[in-house]
């Protein structure tokens, strides 16, 4: 479990100022000039050492990102954007760090920009964190009143803006290039790869993104050291993690803790076990809606990080626990997921456009059990011809629930098939049948 | 230069080339809905997915750029299944009612899913049903249909340059829409249907009329502008029943106009089809050709051929031109014209009168001057090409002299016109420097200009300007002519001009007026009221009873375009071969051969029997007509009279650009145009 002065978000739960003063009294904005003048190169190797991986889900080294920034550009601007747009079903992670601790977001914008060598800094907040993007903004403009960022930024003489941008609420937006698409404008749709953003981004020119609290952790593990944070965890999935806890658990809470601590620990120690007793679990979604949900036999001994939950067929993702215990309809669960996922496909490609809307119609089926046995083969099928033929993830985020639940909960999908055949056959057949 | 190996072949492509466009040249054909050459590369279709090696997941070949050792798998169990995955996705919510689209029998969509499809569906819900758009006269949707490929939008944002659709709504909702739900009001629309790869988009005319395999095909050009565009025209049995466009990288690529493609249906109204004659109570009546040649060579005998006078007219082909001048010249008449719209200018060089950049060469200007045109519609395909350039980022600067017309692309407005340019001429218009600057200057004079008293003036002025600022280098020419009409070329090369002592258009219409001209021979001359005929005996030989049949004494029917095999030259002075796809109307005859009939039974017989004697003829009489379909540069040399250039609005030649000739005046797909887009400043009823 994670000693308390291990702690990198020490006001995650709001008790002190979020505000400059606080935040300077927590230990933000000390020596941030000290560490910008370690220059680009060994700040990127820094992080790179720190082994941290971004947290907006896919688990990419962070280090090794901001190493694929253009070394020399031709003196035009390059950006750094901060996605902000937290929509992940179960994810609140990013929200309590805008709320409660914006000056870490707002002091990594600035030794990320530097490291990658940005003339600026978007953060492009979900529209719906009306007062959390109040308190970035706030924050941003007492840094700009400090001499932390804006001209000659921290006394380095380097100059750096932050902007901050409200989206529209459009899940996709989380998508890096669908939200620099949103960014310059336009319709929020994931743009092809290659060429990727690190080469044409934003307005065509060189852009990392990066998620909230990627950054925000970066300042910490300049400050104690790059083994500190890297010590921490297990190899290679090493640090501290937010963990999101919400459903079925008697606290659900948004918490702190080690990279690679057990499932189990993380809900009893931290969220007063699953309600009911544990032994009342019946699944474990690991990290937002998106990765595939476990049963409670793999939740017993699973370790909470990126590789742990890869073997086990399912994903850190955000680290958002979704918990439900036995009252729960997981069929129903998974299908009121598939119809997000409908909701929010843009519409661009068709694997996406198409299958979603048909995996939906079929899991509404499945609810009731109004299918044949075969069907779950098909829909199984589906999601495989949606799975990895798409422009950007949407469509394997749409896939991974519902192999989750063929995968481990065939037998109920095929009880309640079998279980409606039953009683439709006692019932009048119609003319259609 | 990347070299890679697409299914065990190695080939070595230029950079940028994308892995699908490497997959052609080899030969490997890979299926696609969104991918269009000429268009950006959304990858939304995901049709086109190959396996690449290292690649986890297959990738969309038509976005991934061919790089250096890349190992390219096309022909694979992954990729068929993939395919196979993305055709049953498109399939699902695609209605599948091929018996009654239009598009079937020639839809990408259809042929690639006998390729890629499954034999039976495994969707089992309901079907999208998606509100069908209204699009205009021209463009009929059936939106359920629609796969989402965006080429259309692409369409319209990069080639047309109208915003006029976009997409609405997201995931299974996506709806391609016109942002106003009105008609889209741009010269090229039509290309839409071509564009479309299924059949969201079909032609509205077109509609429940006939299937592709019906279709007699027959390669041709059109003559509706005088760009030249290649067409195909489809025919079943006597009627044209559509006109498609031709690839042509030089002239059209492959878009063609709305006006080219839509206005066929002007061909089957208001035909002449069989000779008339004008009674002694002033009414048209029909007549054997033998009857109309007797009347003609009545009237003719005794006249002096000063007294008589020829007007070719806009739709005119060389040969007939060509027979009509000569026979003129055998009735020793000099009064020969065939700028109907009055434009004057010097016809004595070659490098006067034709667009000597070329369409193509466009794409190499850097700066543009346009001068009493409305490029957008009086060539739509020239002015594509303008924007295609200005898409590319290497066209800087447009300016405009004249009418300041929306261009689909930012223009500089200098002016109305004649005091701007004598400023030019005189080298004191700030715009000068731009031109200078230039790389390649690009100067475009349209008829607006030079269809004034001082025409004349006004092309020597810009003589003086292109060579003062560049344009006329030995490997550039940028003193360009942008003519509207399709047989002007033609008949300047044949030399259809006042010949010695000869009069010009107004002479002729005074010679009319006072009695001076006793005889007028039109050659599908339509563009001049009747009245100016005065009391002139008026010959007209023509396809349409247009203005110049209803003034005429003696009509002699014609073919239109598609009904004889004729020679026209585009406003380029490229030479092209026009072919006949149906029969001439009724007793209608190709119209070199009612010339050389009706000089033998003037006694003044032509010396060729056949359109081959004919064509051997024309090459005597001007060699550029030898070289079909290419271009000839025409020497820089000295032409033009200088002059006091007056001041005033250079006006625009085409008023309505669905309406410029017979036959789009008849047609009812234009006049609906006209309508939607145009709303008519005068009434029809007034003609």
């Amino acid at each position: 479990m994670l000693r308390d002065e291990d702690r990198i978000f020490t006001n995650l739960y709001g008790f002190e100022s979020p505000f400059l003063e606080g935040a300077k009294a927590r230990g933000d904005w000390q020596g941030t000039k000290d560490i910008l003048d370690l220059g680009r190169d060994k700040i990127i190797e820094l992080v790179k050492e720190s082994g941290l991986r971004g947290r907006g889900g896919a688990g990419f080294s962070t280090g090794m990102k901001w190493s694929f920034m253009p070394k020399k550009t031709d003196g035009g601007p390059v950006y750094l954007v901060i996605n902000a747009d937290e929509g992940e079903p179960g994810t609140c992670k990013d929200r309590e760090i805008m709320r409660h601790d914006p000056h870490k977001l707002i002091e990594g914008c600035l030794i990320a920009g530097f490291a990658i060598g940005a003339t600026a800094c978007y953060i492009y907040i979900r529209g719906e964190f009306y007062s959390e993007g109040s308190n970035v903004q706030r924050a941003i403009d007492e840094a700009y009143a400090a001499g932390l960022i804006g001209k000659n930024a921290c006394g380095t003489g380097y100059d750096y803006d932050v902007y901050l941008h409200r989206g529209a609420g459009a899940y996709i937006c989380g998508e890096e290039t669908a939200l620099i698409e949103s960014l310059e404008g336009k319709k929020g749709q994931p743009r092809n790869k290659p060429p990727f953003p690190a080469m044409a981004g934003l307005y065509a020119r060189p852009t990392t993104v990066n998620n909230v609290e990627s950054i925000a952790v970066v300042p910490t593990i300049l400050r104690r050291g790059a083994s500190w944070f890297a010590n921490l965890g297990r190899p290679k999935n090493s640090g501290t993690k937010l963990f999101c806890i919400s459903g079925h658990v008697n606290k659900p809470c948004t918490v702190e803790e080690e990279m690679g601590i057990p499932l189990k620990e993380l809900l009893e120690k931290h969220c007063g076990g699953v309600r009911g007793g544990w032994d009342n679990l019946l699944a474990i979604i690991p990290g937002g809606s998106s990765v595939p949900v476990l049963p409670k036999e793999t939740c017993e001994t699973v370790l909470m990080d990126f590789d742990s939950l890869r073997e086990v067929r399912s994903g850190l993702g955000t680290a958002a626990v979704i918990v439900m215990d036995k009252s729960t309809d997981i069929v129903r669960a998974i299908a009121r997921l598939s119809k997000f996922y409908m909701h929010e496909s843009c519409g661009q490609c068709t694997p996406c456009r198409e299958g979603t809307g048909w995996m939906w119609r079929v899991m509404e089926r499945m609810v009731k059990g109004n299918a044949r046995v075969e069907e779950i083969d098909m829909l199984l099928d589906v999601t495989k011809q949606v799975e990895g033929h798409t422009i950007c993830a949407l469509g394997d985020a749409a896939a991974w629930p519902i192999q989750g639940l063929i995968r481990h909960f065939r037998p109920e999908m095929e009880r309640r098939i079998l279980e409606y055949r039953a009683t439709a056959d006692r019932g009048v057949r119609v003319a259609a049948e | 230069m990347p070299k890679l190996t697409i299914d065990g072949i190695e080939i070595e492509v230029a950079p940028g080339t994308s892995v699908l466009q490497a997959c052609e040249q080899l030969g490997i054909e890979v299926p696609r809905f969104c991918y269009h050459e000429r268009l950006s590369v959304p990858a939304n279709c995901r049709m086109c997915l190959v396996e690449i090696e290292r690649s986890p997941k297959p990738v969309a070949s038509c976005a991934m750029p061919a790089g250096e050792g890349m190992v390219v798998k096309t022909n694979t169990e992954t990729v068929h299944k993939a395919r196979k995955g993305v055709m049953e996705f498109l399939l699902v919510n695609h209605p599948l009612d091929c018996p009654i689209c239009d598009q079937g029998g020639e839809c990408d969509l259809q042929d690639q899913a006998v390729s890629y499809g499954y034999d039976r569906g495994r969707f089992a819900e309901n079907k999208r049903a998606v509100k069908d758009k209204d699009m205009g006269p021209l463009i009929k949707t059936f939106m359920t249909r629609c796969i989402h490929c965006t080429r259309c939008i692409r369409f319209m944002d990069e080639i047309a340059g109208v915003s006029a659709l976009g997409g609405l709504n997201r995931g299974e909702h996506l709806e391609i829409t016109p942002a106003l739900e009105a008609g889209i009001a741009s010269e090229l629309s039509g290309n839409l249907v071509d564009v479309c790869p299924v059949g969201a988009l079909t032609s509205k005319p077109y509609s429940f009329t006939a299937r592709p395999w019906e279709l007699r095909k027959t390669e041709t050009i059109d003559v509706l502008d005088a760009v030249g565009s290649n067409i195909r025209v489809d025919t079943r049995g006597p009627e044209v029943m559509r006109v498609q466009p031709r690839l042509h990288e030089d002239i059209n690529e492959e878009w063609i106009s709305d006006k080219t493609r839509y206005s066929h249906d002007g061909l089957k109204r208001q035909r002449l089809d069989r000779p008339y004659v004008r009674g002694a109570d002033g009414k048209l009546k029909p007549a054997s050709w033998a009857e109309a040649f007797a009347v003609i060579a009545q009237r003719l005998s005794g006249v002096a051929g000063t007294r008589m006078a020829a007007l070719a007219g806009d739709l005119a082909d060389v040969e007939s031109t060509l027979a009509l001048k000569q026979l003129m010249q055998a009735l020793g008449s000099p009064n020969l014209e065939c700028r109907q719209d009055g434009a004057r200018f010097d016809v004595s060089a070659r490098a006067g009168y034709v667009f000597n950049s070329t369409i193509a060469g466009i794409e190499q200007a850097d700066a543009v001057l346009i001068i009493g045109a409305n490029p957008r519609w009086d060539a739509p395909l020239v002015n594509a090409r303008i924007r295609k350039r200005y898409l590319t980022g290497g066209l800087k600067h447009v300016g405009v002299l004249g009418q300041n017309f929306d261009l689909t692309y930012p223009t500089t407005y200098l002016g109305e016109g004649g005091a701007e340019l004598a400023a030019l001429a005189a080298g004191t218009h700030p715009f000068l420097e731009v031109l200078k600057a230039a790389k390649n200057p690009l100067i475009i004079l349209g008829m607006g200009a030079l269809r004034r008293p001082d025409g004349a003036a006004v092309q020597a002025a810009v003589r003086t300007l292109a060579e003062a600022v560049g344009a006329i280098r030995e490997d550039w020419n940028g003193f360009n002519l942008l003519h509207t009409a399709a047989g002007r070329v033609g008949a300047l090369d044949v030399g259809f001009v006042p010949q010695a002592g000869g009069r010009d258009l107004a002479g002729i219409l005074a010679g009319c007026q006072s009695g001076e001209i006793e005889v007028v021979y039109l050659l599908g001359a339509d563009e001049i009221p009747g009245d100016k005929f005065g009391k002139a005996f008026v010959i007209y030989q023509g396809h349409h009873g247009d203005r110049g049949a209803h003034r005429a004494d003696v009509i002699l029917p014609g073919a239109a375009y598609t009904e004889k095999n004729a020679t026209y030259v585009n406003t380029e002075g490229r030479v092209q071969q026009a072919r006949m796809a149906v029969f001439p109307l009724g007793e209608a005859r190709e119209d070199w051969k009612i010339l050389r009939a009706l000089s033998a039974e003037l006694g003044k017989t032509l010396p060729y029997d056949t359109l081959s004697q004919l064509r051997q003829h024309l090459v005597s009489v001007n060699p550029v007509f030898g070289q079909i379909d290419t271009i000839v540069p025409a020497p820089w040399v000295a032409f033009g009279t200088a002059g006091e250039i007056g001041g005033g609005h250079f006006i625009s030649p085409i008023e309505n650009f669905y309406m410029t000739d017979p036959i789009s005046r008849a047609s009812v797909t234009m006049a609906k145009c006209t309508e939607a887009f145009l709303k008519p400043a005068v009434p029809a009823a007034a003609e």
